[in-house]
């Protein structure tokens, strides 16, 4: 049970940043996850804090004590890998133990860990068995067991479920958190899969070519992403943008138009006239309806039908597409015109450098 | 199965079969003929022994009049020897260049490939000045130290092509866990290398078995000479002891044999282990 201190993290190859200025704060028996497109640098993150790459510039800390120049095994992590990384010529008590015997762990007390991991992780049937007789599931299972059984102070998850099909991804998905309420350590938790992110994390840290975007809880970062890459990238299908400019300011409302939806007032004081903007709006947060604080007109051009919810792709004035979810057993048909409406909170708007535009609306 | 693809299967097998008559031929003559009696061995050289014409005299004399098992022994001694040292140092070697970056491993990599491609026994006359100076002149050591500069360099590059095929993922595993470099490699990369290891020895062991050449130059006394080198003292200038040099050809061919029968399931493994997936 630890803390995690990164200040100032950077990492270079030759002439490519991999990492630049990366600072973050983890509290202890925290569940955080690293969540990003591939290439952003999540999982080198996540070997430098684990102690298998080193550090170009900056510092680690677990449990405050600085880490920088320690060998992986004596900063007191666990890594489960997204290969699992099982030992194929081992069985899987061998496994879990092996490690063990070279931390200066006695027999028994490997024996008594062995069993309880075992139990935790319902292995007790496979202990004798290899690797190679396991089935994905199970295997993850064990890897996550060779992590329990160092007791240590941080996990780290590379990906983990990356590997499972949907349904296991889902019931593995629901037995790491089990994990984590029973063992209330502290996790990180690399993944690009989002619905992992917001359903796992008590606080995600959204990386983007080397930098933190945002970080925050799930539900902060869905309603209330700090920039346009977070807007983008948290939520699915992901958010429909507009370009809009700021036609006039009066009174701390600002009056915002664009190409392709009704001009509507915004409560914001930070608005100068002529400024570009970009509005934001999620496709679940767009219903059909007459006329509303946010307004937008098209054509059905294409319907997808998921059962709860379809989701209809709808060409406006300007010829752009937009997507908006329609639930409710009436689906739209293709060649309708729509009028779809969103709630003044739901609309998000973006200055010209991609940053947040706070409104009295987000209060 | 159609015609067509029949009579292409028939037509491989046929050209393999005809390779292996090739390849195999020889030997079974001289095995064949090491039964016989000197007089069949040249009247009917192809026939096979029968009652008349078989005989073990070849093997007795071999037995009785030489130091044949000196010669075994000596052979043995320094083909495992160099096999396990090849090994040994060439695993070694291939993790530490495959693993690890380090000021001239590059530099390093290129000087071991050159011993792939440069003949051993270019370098003889240097060997034996080495040797002479070393004071290993007429030992097994100066062979074994020989065939393991010999064995060493298409060891680590075999080895080094199964090392990258090991996921990187495993050694690092290995470091969360604790393990030392050293028992990283023995006791996670060594156990995963079998095949490979099986087909590198195979490769050691029969050019070493075989070799003459450095018996010859670097060996003087019967207590040093080894079973290729023996067998020699049965051809003479004026007469040929055929029936002597056949039976110790044929002893000599047993132990490659019966290494490459023990292996060759793991040879077969590691051969192809790559090519299909």
């Amino acid at each position: 049970m630890a803390n995690l201190r990164i200040e100032h993290l950077n990492k270079r190859y030759g002439a490519t940043t991999v990492l630049n200025d990366v600072n973050l704060d983890i509290e202890d028996g925290e569940f955080v996850v690293l969540v990003g497109p591939s290439g952003c640098g999540k999982s080198t993150l996540l070997r430098m804090i684990a102690g298998l790459d080193g550090a170009s510039g900056g510092d680690i800390q677990i449990a405050g004590k600085l880490v920088n120049t320690l060998a992986p095994a004596e900063r007191g992590i666990a890594m489960v890998f997204q290969s699992y990384a099982l030992y194929p010529h081992m069985n899987v008590r061998k496994n879990m133990t092996f490690g063990l015997k070279f931390t200066g762990v006695p027999p028994a007390e490997r024996d008594r860990r062995v069993a309880e991991a075992a139990r935790m992780l319902r292995l007790d049937e496979l202990l004798e068995r290899y690797p190679r007789d396991l089935s994905g599931g199970q295997r993850q299972r064990v890897a996550i067991g060779r992590a329990i059984v160092r007791e240590p102070a941080v996990f780290l998850f590379d990906e983990p479920l990356s590997n499972l099909d949907a349904a296991l991804r889902v019931s593995t998905r629901v037995e790491i958190a089990n994990l984590h309420r029973m063992l209330k350590s502290t996790i990180v938790y690399v993944t690009h899969d989002q619905v992992e992110a917001m359903t796992l994390a008590d606080r995600i840290v959204v990386m983007n070519k080397g930098c933190i975007e945002q970080v925050g809880r799930p539900l902060d970062l869905y309603y209330a992403p700090a920039n346009l890459f977070v807007a983008g990238f948290i939520g699915s299908p992901a958010m429909n943008f507009f370009e809009a400019k700021v036609g006039s300011v009066e009174g701390g409302c600002a009056r915002i138009s664009g190409p392709g939806f009704r001009s509507f007032d915004l409560p914001a004081t930070s608005l100068k006239v002529g400024d570009s903007l970009t509005v934001g709006v999620r496709p679940e947060h767009l219903g059909r309806g007459e006329d509303g604080p946010f307004a937008v007109e098209g054509v059905v051009e294409l319907v997808e039908r998921l059962g709860e919810a379809s989701f209809a792709y709808v060409r406006r004035a300007d010829d752009r597409l937009f997507v908006a979810e329609v639930r409710g057993r009436q689906t739209p048909t293709p060649g309708e015109r729509a009028t779809l409406i969103a709630a003044a909170r739901d609309v998000h708007v973006f200055d010209a450098a991609g940053l947040r535009v706070t409104t009295q609306n987000d209060a | 199965m159609t015609a067509e693809q029949r009579a292409k299967s028939l037509s491989v097998h046929l050209v393999l079969i005809a390779y292996s008559v090739l390849a195999v031929g020889p030997i079974l003559l001289v095995v064949m003929n090491s039964f016989k009696v000197r007089s069949a061995i040249f009247g009917s050289p192809l026939a096979l022994p029968d009652a008349t014409t078989f005989s073990l005299v070849g093997y007795e004399k071999v037995f009785r009049s030489s130091h044949i098992l000196t010669y075994y022994s000596n052979s043995l001694i320094v083909t495992l020897v160099s096999m396990a040292l090849v090994l040994l140092f060439g695993a070694m070697a291939a993790w530490a260049l495959t693993e690890y970056r380090f000021r001239g491993s590059t530099a390093l990599a290129l000087f071991l490939s050159i011993g792939i491609m440069v003949p051993i026994r270019l370098g003889s006359v240097a060997i034996l000045n080495m040797m002479r100076s070393a004071g290993l002149n007429d030992t097994l050591t100066a062979l074994v130290l020989v065939y393991v500069a010999q064995g060493l360099p298409m060891s680590i590059f075999i080895l080094s092509e199964f090392i990258q095929q090991i996921p990187k993922d495993l050694r690092d595993a290995a470091r969360c866990d604790g393990v030392p470099e050293t028992r990283i490699f023995f006791e996670v990369v060594a156990p995963l290398l079998r095949p490979a290891i099986a087909t590198v020895a195979v490769f050691t062991i029969v050019p070493i078995w075989n070799d003459l050449w450095f018996p010859l130059i670097l060996t003087s006394s019967d207590s040093t000479h080894t079973v290729t080198l023996g067998v020699q003292q049965f051809l003479g200038q004026y007469i040929t002891d055929w029936n002597s040099v056949l039976a110790a050809l044929s002893m000599a061919i047993l132990p490659v044999v019966l290494i490459y029968v023990i292996l060759s399931r793991q040879l077969i493994a590691g051969l192809t282990s790559g090519a299909v997936k």
